[in-house]
């Protein structure tokens, strides 16, 4: 396949998808091309490791290829590999266990009480006070604060724009538990945040 | 006009950002915001956590990683 006919392909996920289907690796590479940042980010965001985010990237879309005659359709690519990417990460903490990590499972304080400790307001638009990538950093080292279970859950429904069922489904939790993980995470967020960006 | 206390306020906080509450409650946490600076202070804040989130471009794709997946998928699809 030509680069010419490659883009005219790039504009039609569901030609993209059939062509990829009956062979065409260039298609299968253009799916690749549209989604490969976002897979990654979805690993960095939920197993917070550079190492565990390229595999989560490899195998979701080496899973994808492999699995492709098997994708039937009735949801959109992207929806169907972040399934896959989502499983990768979760398996990828779950082998994790033994380490210091609050295993996604046994997030903390999940039923206790919510208590804000800090009301104070933030300094006006951090995003033109601070550096790009001082600001990157803090957004990094925030996130990966929470315990996963927070993190993930926050990272699907603000992040990716996941819809709440859609979330429990992913992760076999009930709506309340996403609701009740989205509450504590958005909240811990904010005041991890707020150690830097408060007005001082 | 019913009232509600900040910790009542606050445990309806994501509801309210996600737009999920009824029109009376959402008028009585906002009647509430408009009094409290504290309450006020934190919904705000959490708003801009989210967008800040939104907005950002964090953990960008590296170019190595990048290239080792493109390689580890050609070479499965060589194998078919």
């Amino acid at each position: 396949m030509s680069d010419s006919q490659a883009a005219t392909l790039a504009g039609d996920e569901s030609v993209l998808v059939s062509e990829a289907k009956a062979g065409n690796y260039a298609a299968f590479e253009e799916l690749v091309n549209r989604y490969e940042k976002k897979i990654y980010r979805l690993g960095m965001n939920i197993t917070g490791s550079p190492e565990d985010a390229e595999d989560v990237l490899q195998d979701t879309f080496l899973k994808a290829f492999e699995h492709l005659p098997e994708f039937r359709e009735d949801s959109r690519f992207y929806t169907w590999i972040v399934r896959i990417a989502v499983n990768e990460a979760l398996m990828k903490l779950r082998k994790r266990r033994s380490s210091k990590e609050v295993p996604f499972e046994e997030t903390e304080d999940q039923d206790g009480e919510v208590l804000v400790r800090d009301y104070a307001d933030w300094k006006p638009n951090p995003e033109q006070s601070l550096a790009r990538e001082e600001l990157e950093q803090i957004l990094r080292n925030a996130i990966q604060s929470l315990p996963p279970g927070f993190r993930t859950v926050f990272y699907l429904r603000d992040v990716e724009g996941l819809s709440t069922e859609e979330t429990a489904q992913l992760l076999n939790l009930s709506i309340g538990a996403v609701k009740a993980r989205l509450f504590r995470g958005r909240l811990r967020l904010r005041e991890e945040l707020s150690k830097v960006l408060k007005r001082g | 006009m019913t009232f509600v206390k900040c910790r009542n306020a606050v445990n309806e906080l994501s509801n309210y950002l996600d737009g999920e509450l009824d029109e009376e409650l959402k008028m009585t946490i906002q009647a509430h915001l408009g009094k409290c600076h504290h309450c006020h202070a934190v919904f705000d804040t959490t708003r801009k956590t989210i967008d800040l989130y939104c907005d950002g471009k964090l953990f960008p794709l590296p170019e190595d990683v990048r290239a080792r997946l493109h390689e580890a998928l050609r070479r499965r699809a060589q194998r078919v």
